[in-house]
């Protein structure tokens, strides 16, 4: 098992000091949102880290495996409407079963014709003509699926389960488009990769705001299923009032008139509600983050870490010693991007809707990368500091800027056009922060906050 | 013989000049990342929020040259402005070269660690940007909006297609033709031109003879600052100005220069057309074109359109990842300047 270094400690005890500090400034919900919030960036951080810190695998479409692991709690959550397979389920059926037949014809042709030009037209030929006939069917399939029902339907729906399960489908599912981007452009020079990546995720996230018979488009899906007793069901259970009620027996006790302990008694169970269903979405969360923090730590220590670590360092060296480079790099490709799967099924679980027009690579792809810079690239430690740091510096952003505003313009009217226009800007302040922060680290601690550990072994 | 007239004026009119006018901006934005790329040797991330910081000090100067009422007549106000916007972002280039590039020159970082920098120079320009002005979007074009409209192409040629011909066009169009001229034959014809295609060439052999490597790169910054300020402007001018919409428009922009062959200006310009024109061909319904061409009984039912218009910024990545796969040098072969 590892061993924490002293300041992996304070770290710790850092991360752990702010949260309670928000808990007795801005009240405890806040705090647990933040730290819901905290623990799947952390999540993302890790799975970023896994590919780069670990093997030097540039990684900028978090931000499409982070939209297929919200499509995966989508599907895996939402109960099927049968209305919808009715309409559409043959045409799309239909037109899937060509594409394949597509797929293996373009993959007869690349075998069997040796010329290369003969090979391009024939292949182009059969791509266009196919698409032609597929769009018939799919375009038909498609048309009727959204016609169903349009105000609360008009897409398939899914399988009905547990929300939970996503978890696992998104990892596959992001894992399924790691893998294809990888065999197309693990070959590319670093900073290609990252264009390249960044594009197919923006590709990603068009398909799922635009497909809307697989994910209702940007008209949004509501109402997931959660995995958590909801506030309102809490209120009226038995035990929960119990609790609420032992917990708070002393304060309860000095109040003696009957209506004002009853009035007192039902305040603190619907702010205790609160706080239980995100306590139990940071239980949950936790749990997953150390079980992946566990198997990330121990899989850096294997041989399997030092091979990749070797590749990192010397890729013309590890290949020469017989190491399979290009395999390596898409396996850890494609490990990385589960994590994040799993990570984006986790915050569409939180959240309880899906919203496709939401992704930007701004707030999905470069501020995750800030976090694994920040942290320190190949620590898992230092990712999950790095998640927690930056997410909170990004919510708790605003409020210090208020703050600082108010106090440099201390001198000037309240309606100071000057104080007034700040005022009205100050969401966009954490923006500065996030680039002078990635800058300062950049510069000043190149390898993070918590770098990673040197190993003679 | 009408029918074929008007069927090129549909085409004209939906493809051809809005392709042109986007394909100019394209090419001056991948043009600014080429050259980024092909002396300081690193992806530039931040040239989208370039692009746009020059634009909005344009729009600055613009709205204070229109409280003054200075104007140029029937042409934008904006291209009066422009100048200043220029030099504005000559100097915000050199700044964030001195206060963060310039660090990481000299420690001979690898591309990525700057191509990470760059994201951090993103976003303090934007973050810059929208305490400036906000994020609403903002339309700046003055002076005379049509050079020709539909309706005046109509009666003078009596065709049923009418052509419009939007001064922002005419002018993106003639700009671009006048600064590519100028940086190519700054490029080929002058000295500091020759000693940036060396340095680009072989650095090791250029600082060997006698090349002064800070010169080149001040030189650089500032056709960059040129290209990224006038490419942004003309970008606002067309389509109002938006701030958000540069961060999308870095991909096409990344794009244009691989397509072309990073590092070769020539193809970071046909890698510009190129982009615009299929982004806009493969969306564009084609059913009128094909209704004034084909006899009526053969007339197309559907739109006849090969992608729904939402799929505008996928198409150039598409492209990207085909050019990536067969030809992974881009049409020209790159890193050459």
């Amino acid at each position: 098992m590892m061993k924490f270094e002293r300041y992996e400690w304070v770290a710790i005890t850092i991360m752990i000091s702010l949260f309670i500090f928000v808990g007795f400034i801005q009240g405890w919900s806040v705090s647990l949102v933040i730290l819901n919030m905290c623990i799947i960036s952390a999540i993302m951080t890790m799975g970023v880290n896994i590919s780069w810190g670990y093997a030097g695998v540039i990684n900028f479409g978090v931000m499409g495996f982070l939209a297929m692991g919200g499509l995966a709690a989508v599907l895996v959550s939402y109960p099927p409407i049968s209305e919808s397979w009715q309409a559409g389920g043959r045409g799309l059926g239909i037109s899937f079963a060509l594409l394949i037949v597509l797929v293996i014809a373009v993959m007869y042709i690349n075998k069997t014709v040796i010329q290369k030009r003969n090979r391009y037209i024939l292949n182009s030929l059969i791509i266009f003509f196919g698409i032609l006939i597929i769009r018939h069917f799919y375009l038909n399939a498609t048309h009727n699926i959204e016609d169903v029902n349009p105000a609360i339907a008009g897409f398939l729906g899914g399988l009905g389960l547990p929300i939970i399960f996503s978890w696992i489908v998104g990892g596959l599912f992001a894992a399924g488009v790691a893998f294809l981007i990888g065999k197309v452009a693990l070959g590319l020079r670093s900073d290609y990769l990252a264009i390249v990546t960044l594009g197919i995720s923006e590709i990603v996230v068009s398909v799922l705001k635009h497909e809307e018979w697989l994910s209702r488009g940007v008209k949004n899906v509501i109402g997931l299923k959660r995995p958590v007793p909801y506030e309102i069901d809490l209120q009226n259970a038995d035990w929960f009032i119990n609790l609420v009620t032992y917990l708070n027996s002393s304060k309860l006790n000095n109040i003696i008139d009957v209506t004002d302990r009853q009035q007192v008694l039902n305040n603190l169970i619907i702010d205790g509600s609160g706080i239980f269903v995100k306590l139990s979405y940071a239980i949950l969360f936790l749990i997953v983050m150390l079980i992946i923090f566990y198997f990330a730590n121990k899989a850096q220590l294997s041989p399997w870490g030092r091979m990749m670590r070797a590749i990192r360092d010397n890729e013309t060296a590890a290949n020469a010693m017989g190491k399979d480079v290009v395999k390596q790099h898409l396996i850890i490709f494609v490990i990385g991007a589960a994590i994040v799967g799993v990570a984006g099924a986790m915050l569409v679980t939180l959240d309880g809707l899906f919203t496709p027009s939401g992704y930007r690579p701004l707030r999905f792809t470069f501020i995750i990368w800030i976090m694994v810079i920040v942290g320190g690239s190949g620590n898992n430690l230092g990712a999950i500091f790095g998640g927690f740091v930056i997410w909170f510096s990004w919510i708790e952003a605003a409020p210090l800027t208020t703050f600082i505003i108010n106090q440099l313009t201390i001198g000037l009217e309240p309606t100071n056009a000057l104080k007034l226009h700040l005022l009205d800007s100050v969401p966009y302040f954490r923006y500065l922060f996030m680039g002078l922060i990635l800058l300062l680290i950049l510069r000043y601690r190149p390898k993070g906050i918590i770098p990673e550990k040197v190993r003679h072994s | 013989m009408i029918d074929f007239l008007n069927s090129i004026i549909v085409l004209l009119n939906f493809i051809i000049i809005p392709g042109i006018s986007y394909g100019s901006q394209l090419a001056l934005g991948a043009l600014g990342v080429t050259f980024v790329y092909a002396i300081l040797r690193f992806a530039n991330f931040a040239h989208g929020e370039i692009m746009s910081f020059g634009a909005m000090i344009t729009i600055l100067f613009t709205w204070f040259f229109q409280s003054q009422n200075i104007g140029l007549g029937i042409f934008p106000t904006a291209l009066l402005a422009l100048p200043i916007g220029i030099i504005v972002t000559i100097i915000l280039c050199i700044i964030s070269d001195k206060f963060v590039f310039q660090y990481y020159r000299y420690q001979k970082s690898v591309p990525v660690v700057l191509a990470m920098v760059s994201i951090g120079v993103m976003f303090v320009i934007n973050a810059i940007i929208r305490i400036i002005i906000g994020t609403e979007t903002i339309k700046f074009s003055d002076g005379q909006k049509f050079i020709m409209k539909a309706k005046q192409f109509k009666v003078m040629t009596g065709l049923n297609e009418g052509l419009a011909l939007k001064s922002s066009q005419v002018i993106t169009i003639l700009i671009t033709v006048l600064l590519l001229t100028f940086t190519f034959w700054f490029l080929q014809k002058t000295k500091t031109g020759k000693s940036m295609r060396a340095f680009s060439d072989n650095e090791d052999l250029a600082l060997l003879s006698g090349i002064n490597p800070d010169r080149v790169v001040f030189t650089t910054w500032i056709i960059v600052g040129v290209l990224a300020c006038v490419a942004g402007t003309l970008y606002g001018l067309d389509k109002s100005y938006k701030p958000i919409i540069y961060l999308n428009l870095v991909l096409p922009i990344f794009a244009s220069a691989i397509v072309g062959g990073i590092g070769s200006p020539f193809g970071a310009v046909v890698g510009g057309y190129v982009i615009a024109f299929s982004e806009i061909m493969v969306t564009y319904a084609y059913k009128k074109f094909f209704v004034y061409l084909l006899p009526s009984s053969m007339e197309p039912t559907g739109l006849v359109q090969l992608l729904s218009t939402d799929y505008k910024f996928a198409v150039s990545f598409s492209i990207l990842v085909i050019v990536l796969l067969i030809r992974p040098s881009g049409i020209f072969k790159g890193r050459v300047l």
